[in-house]
């Protein structure tokens, strides 16, 4: 035995860490960056473009409502475009998952067990999806392309031609539309934080007993304050009341809020902290190298797509909540900016890189372009223009990024 | 006689009408290095794949331990104790050494990874075959240099405290200084007990690395040799097809 010691990256000072987390950076390893780059830019832009509504405190409520519907629907695509799939059907299964849950409804069924069937519905189209990509070896792109116009026929079939049917279930009304106490939404950014430090917390631990080195606390700081101040900015932001009506005041934060965190959060510790998460970016990254280190590829591709479908689902949910009501087209139109939102946050088409959280920021970003655009009074025409341009831009910084980083080696 | 970790006998593969491997016999020892040799198509690749249990022979006997054994999944093989580290060594490279060295594998507490005893073993597996070159076990695989990568895939059959661990081709793209390496982690193998087979084009690596030389001609099994008993010139002729089983050259 020498006694070379080898680095864990976890050694040295809070200026090594940042330093070399830069460097990572400039090897191609962005992550988020671009995206979150493009969010600050965008709101500098709207906000001199239109002061007087761009950071108004209802304007803000929107925008993360708007967000939330696709944000969901991009994570769920994350959970595909991690093993260089796609699921071209995910807008429109939510639909599916939504139609069911509503006929169920009016079957005389209870809502809450309507919905579980309606996600049970979700869950069994990511399965079917799956199978005929992984057992079949059809490619995704041309499975849910079929699945994206069978279901558009089966929504029609459920609903009928042109059918838009009220949802009148309060607390699904509320996702979207109710706020909760100001109050509320201090509590739930301090469980946040709380349970953040206690993770972080029991892995230092576990890592000081094995005799590893931990990262300087200051960078702990750095970031759970960094989260703290955003959260706090946001929250009294959303406390203020924006309403228009003197007699009927609206304010704190949308349920839709934290619901969508808990989800992404959740989602996260999966993709992070177990060994399915593990063996999904194995899959994505190196399908043959997993299959050879004993991964079962079938069974991961087939988990991720039911996972993406469910979690469509719940975009459909949203959907409907903040319509107040199904509708016979739903899931169409926003299905392509879901994959538009992963790629633009920093998930690589390519496959094994990328994370749940980045499909929030790309959601963000695309939101408030068109948010923003329609503040200003441009047409969709420019919006669809401009978010089109955006992508294009994110997927090529994706695919320089990826070339640099093969650059930077020796390749066997 | 000492028992074999493995021994192969009889053992056939045919793709479609090609006949690739054509009844081989074959044994490798604990704390031995086994060359197999042989020209570009010989078999060589296809021989081990079936070992590694990734493409299962169509016949034959598999031995393992003098106990006969069926090996059709990599986790078959993986549970015996065998380890593959392939010609393009099938890493994945957007994953970091650690979650490469423990793919499949991983260790699990409170359901959930393991990261800090995964860490810890990286570290001290890559510590114990003398690696220096490696920075941090926590970097991503695409950031390491082609020797890194072998380093890193020898290091992952350590870690698996596997019985018999085959390298197709480790040297082939390495530079001299990096060959060096890898060959004396190769022997640091070895002298731990383990049985390593190499698949390699490079006589002289073979000659200096390897205890034993098998040569594959066709398909065939043409000599099974010790390498303190033969001479490149011997093993290049059985190699080329100019000397046959028989120890008469053509
Ligand atoms: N999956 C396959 N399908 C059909 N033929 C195959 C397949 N795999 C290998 N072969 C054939 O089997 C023969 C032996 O291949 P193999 O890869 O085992 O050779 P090798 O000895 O490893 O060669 P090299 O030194 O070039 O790596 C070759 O003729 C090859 O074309
Ligand atoms: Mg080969």
């Amino acid at each position: 035995m020498s006694n070379v010691k080898i680095s864990t990256g976890h050694e040295g000072t809070a200026k090594d860490q940042i330093t070399a987390y830069f460097q990572r950076v400039k090897s191609g390893d962005m992550g988020a960056l671009p995206a979150v780059a493009a969010l600050l830019v965008l709101t500098v832009i709207f906000t001199a473009a239109s002061p007087a509504f761009f950071l108004k405190p209802i304007n803000v409520a929107n925008l993360f409502v708007q967000a939330a519907e696709l944000t969901m629907l991009a994570a769920a695509m994350v959970f595909v475009i991690l093993l260089a799939e796609i699921d071209l059907s995910a807008g429109v299964t939510g639909g599916v998952g939504m139609a069911v849950f509503f006929r169920l409804m009016q079957a005389g069924m209870n809502w809450i067990p309507a919905l579980v069937l309606g996600l049970v519905v979700g869950a069994a189209i990511g399965f079917i999806i799956g199978f005929f990509v992984s057992k079949i070896g059809v490619p995704s792109f041309v499975v849910s392309l079929a699945f994206f116009l069978g279901f558009q026929g089966l929504q029609l079939v459920l609903l009928g031609e042109g059918g838009l049917f009220r949802v009148d279930v309060p607390p699904i009304n509320a996702i979207m539309n109710e706020n909760m106490p100001p109050i509320g939404g201090w509590i739930t950014l301090a469980v946040a934080l709380i349970l953040g430090l206690l993770i972080t917390g029991y892995d230092r631990r576990r890592r000081a007993s094995h005799g590893l080195p931990n990262r300087p606390y200051s960078l702990v700081i750095l970031k759970y304050g960094a989260i703290a101040v955003i959260g706090g900015i946001i929250l009294v932001v959303m406390n203020v009341n924006r309403s228009a009506n003197v007699f009927k005041p609206i304010q704190g934060v949308p349920y839709v809020i934290p619901i969508t965190l808990a989800i992404l959060l959740l989602g996260s510790m999966v993709l992070d902290r177990t060994r399915f998460g593990r063996h999904l970016y194995a899959v994505g990254g190196n399908p043959e190298a997993a299959r050879r280190a004993g991964i079962k590829v079938a069974k991961i591709r087939i988990i991720s797509f039911i996972i993406c479908s469910s979690l469509a689902v719940v975009s459909g949910l949203f959907h409907v909540s903040r319509l107040g009501a199904v509708e016979a087209t739903a899931g169409r139109q926003i299905v392509l900016s879901g994959v538009a939102a992963a790629v633009v946050g920093g998930v690589s088409l390519f496959g094994g890189k990328g994370r749940l959280m980045h499909a929030a920021i790309g959601a963000l970003v695309i939101t408030i372009i068109s948010n923003g655009l329609g503040l200003l009074g441009w047409d969709a025409g420019s919006n669809f223009l401009v978010t089109g341009g955006v992508l294009l831009l994110a997927a090529t910084v994706d695919a320089l990024s990826r070339k640099r980083s093969a650059g930077s080696q020796v390749r066997v | 006689m000492e028992v074999p970790v493995i021994e192969l006998q009889d053992v056939k593969k045919s793709f479609g009408p090609v006949d690739v491997l054509k009844g081989i016999n074959f044994k490798a020892y604990a704390g031995r290095v086994t060359a197999l040799v042989g020209d570009n198509g010989a078999g060589k690749s296809t021989l081990i794949k079936g070992l590694a249990g990734v493409q299962p022979y169509d016949s034959g006997t598999v031995k393992f331990d003098g106990e006969v054994v069926t090996i059709h999944t990599p986790r078959q093989a993986g549970h015996l104790g065998i380890e593959v580290v392939y010609q393009d060594l099938a890493l994945c490279d957007n994953l970091d050494i650690v979650q490469n060295m423990f793919l499949g594998r991983e260790e699990i507490k409170a359901l959930t990874l393991n990261e800090a005893t995964m860490e810890l073993q990286a570290q001290k597996a890559l510590e114990s075959l003398s690696v220096r070159t490696v920075k941090s076990v926590r970097q991503k695989v695409s950031s390491l240099s082609g020797g890194q990568r072998q380093t890193v895939a020898i290091a992952r059959s350590v870690l698996r405290q596997a019985k018999l661990v085959i390298l197709d081709e480790p040297t082939a793209a390495l530079g001299v200084a990096q060959t060096e390496q890898v060959l004396r982690l190769v022997r640091t193998l070895a002298d731990s007990g383990v049985a390593v087979i190499i698949i390699s084009h490079n006589l002289a690596d073979v000659f200096k690395a390897c205890d034993d030389i098998n040569v594959l001609y066709l398909g065939k099994m043409v000599a099974s040799l010790k390498t303190k008993e033969t001479n490149q010139a011997d093993v290049i002729g059985y190699i080329t097809g100019l000397k046959t089983a028989e120890g008469d050259d053509k």
